[in-house]
């Protein structure tokens, strides 16, 4: 009977992060090909409740211990490494996001296991493990197998739809399981430190709606920026838009301004200036909106609509709006 | 304060990258290799914790293309040593294989004990079998934190206050014990520019130590196997969505939910 | 043959801000009549705390540490306006100015940004765009017309043509190299390229702080040069026309050498009867400051203008030695945002402002900086509809598609 395939169920400020849903989803499919179950372990400090959310798990493992109220890496990882040994999964996916970052390695490292970071997606041949990662800033696509019993994957956003994770039924099965851990950690969280009202890294923003000088006045910035609510992102602009003091020079996006690598681009009325589109190399998907079809944006583009942005950028917000509200 | 940091060549991904003839590598003939990005950070931060605190900084790196131009910029940026490690191939063997050298390397001394942080970049982009800061930290038994963005010790130097990075600009205050490794996401400011005249100046009166490679109980063994390596299909142009502005954007607005992105 | 009566021998390399006063350029520094002349003319004179005029003050007073400092040498953009009207004949930005940049360097805590990114690509790449030295020969797939590349076929060459960065991989760069291609393929020019082994010359590396880096790219060109064999090189960028003229010499450059408009200035009367198609339009030249005022070849691109049938010449308020400077030089070129943050008025704005007083429909020039920099300003300023910026080449090869 192969091992089950766990999840490590990544949560934040009191709510499980989307990429512990797509982590599911993946898991699901892996131990589907496998014969064998996904799990999610959820370990925290008065976060049980959260466990509702992770029906799509065949059974969650949950642990509560003060030392896991926040993300440390090592004492996440020891906890991890206890419940390892004593339940011998096959496989854990541990999300590669800001949260959880150090946890996979360092539990591989305690259990003398594979790891492998970077995968975009997981198959099973031959009965084995294949993980699909993506390498040098997604230059280079990558088969890797692992060479141990246990692997451990670290998984990138992205790898399946969120949704394809959630469950309106709470897991079937929740243990309660003890971890033991040191009382006087060399790491002690203290606090949150919020971002200044008003003041946006661009650079960490996963929605960016960009604005350029086709967006025609400082008032229809405005429509930018309810699309970028609705998307849950933040706008910023190439650099005539901020010359012309439409935006401050914090939202600059291009050569003189910052690079930005976010899931989703909307360039709307950006001509695409090689200055521009350098800033924009690390986006995932890019979508431009300009009226002029030889707009060199459209070449880096991954979609297009040849339009002006006063009508698109409403009608995309409206068209985002309904979906949010169907889903809801 | 005695800092040690550690620095990393990666492929430079300016150039071109194409795959060896095996099919499960890069043609190394043709990649550069640059440091990596945020181990450059790492190197800023320990020199602005110089700056500030007095102390020392020492460079670590193995032996790989173009390190001893990083090596040499290192020492004109104002590092104190720096240290080359000659482990013939071991850099191509994986991040485990590299930083289970490295911890060696620091345990074995060379001057590099007692030190007070270790600091090294947080992620670098072909980590493929792991970090080089967690697993630095585990080998040596020291505290690690990565995604770190600002570290302040406290004058007696047994603690600092180190600040990690979450999502949508949301910081977090940790307090960690001395001696850790720290990953290191930006420095508190960004890399500082050493003028070309100084790096030369450098090559010319300062030396990089060599150190030999100690020989590991596992061998090194990588544990995870790249079967294949290929490169992403090119797109070449958008996919234009025609219509009106309302079924475009509702076509739109379609395929970006299969996406996952509405 | 346009050698600059304003620049006489060039400045040993050996001279330093210590070492000055042993050399006569040194010395003529110390004759400074503080007539402010240098800071009228400056185009940023107004916004420098140390314009070169206070710059030498401060020398003579033993109290340069002030202005390595302040920022004000941020704002040199290199452009040889105080050089040309110094009553002296001080040479400002030849000698005196690039030594204060490279003390400035040195003492400044945080390079803006940009500028940092534009040296180490440079260093690493060989060109201030970051991009693979690879990819530098890739616009001659698109030529139109056979280009040898020297590493290909090294069988010598009349002339080397140096193309330079900007020509190389900026998209509206290679329009000009096509033109230009296209201009020597047409006059039956024997002529090469270095392809991949080219690297930027390192004129603005050299007056933009960076001597070592200026002396590594040297080195380095020197060497690529002793490869092959050609009689003349020719550049398509007037800085590196300056930096082979006045520098490279003391590295042992002795090829003829000339910038691509004074060239094909020579060559006028083969090309003339090969202009056959009309442009209708009215042009109005911009000189640029290593061609013009720098090296005085203010006719020969005005000639070529002419040669064009129905080209009409018109004149901007500040021609020739009084042209105002696109502010790409001295490292202007990486400094915009850093400009604007400070509240200064971009050149390139300043410029096109004028350009389109004349109510030309081309604003012509003739340095690879200038197209970039004129058509952001354009586009900023909502002149891009009445207003187009092409080389001087791109519009005989545009009169030559007959």
């Amino acid at each position: 009977m192969p091992g089950n395939i766990w999840v490590l169920a990544e949560h934040w400020r009191g709510k499980i992060s989307e990429i512990t849903f797509e982590a599911l989803a993946l898991g699901r499919d892996v131990a589907d090909q496998l014969g064998s179950k996904v799990e999610a372990v959820l370990l925290g400090h008065g976060a049980k409740d959260l466990a509702s959310e992770l029906g799509a798990a065949a059974r969650v493992i949950s642990a509560d211990h003060p030392a896991l109220a926040e993300v440390v890496p090592e004492v996440y990882a020891e906890a991890l490494a206890q419940l390892a040994r004593r339940e011998r999964p096959a496989v854990v996916l541990t999300p590669l996001s800001n949260v959880t970052l150090g946890v996979g390695t360092l539990l591989a490292a305690k259990l003398g296991a594979s790891a492998i970071n970077f995968c975009k997606d997981v198959r099973v041949v031959d009965g084995k493990i294949e993980a699909h990662a993506v390498l040098y800033g997604g230059k280079i696509e990558t088969k890797v197998a692992a060479a141990t019993e246990l692997v451990v994957l670290g998984i990138m956003p992205g790898a399946r739809l969120p949704d394809a994770g959630r469950s309106a039924e709470p897991p079937a099965v929740v243990d309660e399981a003890t971890v033991d851990l040191p009382a006087a950690p060399p790491i002690r969280f203290k606090e949150f430190i919020e971002p200044e009202a008003g003041e946006v890294d661009v650079t960490q923003q996963d929605v960016l709606v960009a604005v350029g000088r086709g967006i025609g006045s400082q008032d229809n910035i405005a429509l930018a920026e309810e699309l970028a609510e609705a998307l849950g992102g933040v706008v910023c602009g190439s650099r005539p838009v901020i010359d012309q003091g439409w935006m401050s020079l914090s939202r600059q996006v291009g050569k003189s301004g910052a690079s930005v690598k976010p899931r989703l681009y909307i360039a709307a009325g950006i001509s695409g200036a090689p200055e521009h589109v350098e800033g924009i190399r690390g986006a995932t998907t890019i979508v431009a909106v300009n009226t002029d079809p030889q707009a060199p944006i459209f070449a880096v583009a991954h979609y297009g609509i040849v339009g002006d942005a006063q009508d698109v950028l409403p009608a995309l917000t409206e068209a985002v709006r309904s979906r949010r509200g169907k889903a809801a | 304060m005695n800092l040690l940091v550690l620095l990393k060549m990666v492929p430079d991904v300016v150039e071109e990258l194409d795959i060896a003839s095996g099919g499960a590598g890069l043609d190394m003939d043709v990649a550069r290799m640059a440091l990596s990005e945020s181990d450059d950070h790492a190197l800023e931060q320990a020199l602005l914790l110089k700056e500030r605190m007095g102390g020392t900084v020492a460079v670590l790196a193995v032996d790989a293309a173009e390190v001893d131009d990083a090596l040499f910029t290192a020492l004109a940026k104002g590092a104190d040593r720096a240290l080359k490690v000659d482990a013939g191939g071991v850099s191509q063997a994986g991040t485990r294989a590299l930083a289970d050298l490295l911890a060696r390397v620091i345990a074995d001394g060379h001057n590099l004990l007692p030190v007070d942080l270790i600091l090294t970049g947080t992620q670098a982009i072909d980590d493929l079998d792991g970090l080089v800061a967690p697993l630095v930290a585990h080998q040596l038994g020291l505290p690690y934190l990565g995604i770190v963005t600002e570290v302040t010790p406290e004058p007696a130097g047994k603690v600092a206050s180190v600040v990690k990075e979450y999502s949508g600009g949301v910081r977090g205050r940790f307090e960690v014990d001395l001696p850790a490794v720290l990953g290191i996401q930006s420095a508190e400011r960004p890399p500082r520019y050493v003028p070309v005249a100084k790096v030369r100046a450098a090559m010319k009166t300062q030396r990089i130590e060599t150190v030999e490679a100690p020989t590991l109980a596992d061998g090194g063994m990588a544990l995870a196997e790249v079967k294949s390596m290929s490169k992403p299909e090119e797109a070449g142009r958008a996919e234009m969505i025609e219509g009106t502005p309302e079924s475009a954007s509702a076509r739109l607005c379609g395929i970006l939910a299969d996406r996952g992105l509405v | 043959m346009g050698v600059s009566t304003i620049c006489p021998t060039p400045a040993p390399p050996a001279m330093t801000l210590e070492n000055l006063f042993e050399f006569p350029e040194g010395r003529r520094i110390l004759t400074c009549l503080q007539c402010g002349m240098c800071a009228g003319t400056c185009p940023y004179g107004d916004v420098m705390d140390f314009p070169p005029r206070r710059i030498i003050a401060m020398l003579r007073a033993g109290m340069l540490e002030k202005v390595f400092e302040s920022e004000s040498l941020l704002a040199c953009v290199a452009c040889y306006a105080c050089m040309a009207k110094c009553p002296r004949d001080i040479r400002l930005t030849e000698v005196l100015l690039p030594l204060m940049k490279e003390q400035a360097l040195l003492h400044m805590p945080e390079l803006p940004g940009e500028l940092q990114k534009a040296l180490q690509n440079t260093l690493r790449y060989g060109n201030p765009l970051g991009e693979s030295a690879r990819k530098r020969a890739a616009w001659v797939k698109t030529a139109g017309v056979p280009v040898r590349i020297f590493q290909e076929d090294p069988a010598p060459a009349d002339i080397l043509w140096f193309v330079e960065c900007y020509t190389s991989y900026y998209p509206r760069g290679q329009d000009c190299s096509r033109a230009t291609a296209r201009l020597f393929h047409a006059l039956g020019v024997d002529f090469a390229i270095l392809g991949n082994e080219e690297k930027c010359a390192g004129e603005c590396g050299r007056l933009t702080w960076e001597p070592g880096l200026f002396e590594t790219l040297m080195d380095y060109n020197m060497a690529v040069f002793q490869k092959y064999r050609f009689r003349r090189l020719v550049t398509s960028c007037p800085h590196a026309y300056n930096a082979f003229k006045n520098r490279y010499t003391s590295a042992g450059f002795g090829y003829e050498l000339d910038h691509a408009t004074p060239f094909l200035g020579r060559h006028l009367d083969r090309l003339r009867p090969l202009l056959s198609r009309r442009l209708e339009a009215k042009v109005t030249y911009h000189d640029p400051c290593c061609l013009g005022r720098q090296n005085e070849f203010y006719d020969a691109p005005r000639n070529l203008l002419k040669a064009i049938p129905g080209v009409k010449l018109v004149e901007m308020t500040h021609n020739r030695v009084n042209s105002i400077c696109c502010g790409g030089g001295g490292g202007g070129m990486w400094l915009d945002t850093y400009f604007k943050s400070r509240g200064m008025e971009r050149l390139s704005e300043r410029r096109v402002k004028e350009a389109a007083a004349t109510g030309a429909d081309v604003l012509a020039v003739s340095c690879p900086y200038e197209i970039s920099r004129f058509e952001d300003a354009l586009k900023v300023l909502g002149f891009d509809k009445q207003l187009r910026v092409r080389d001087v080449t791109e519009l005989l090869a545009e009169s030559m598609e007959g």
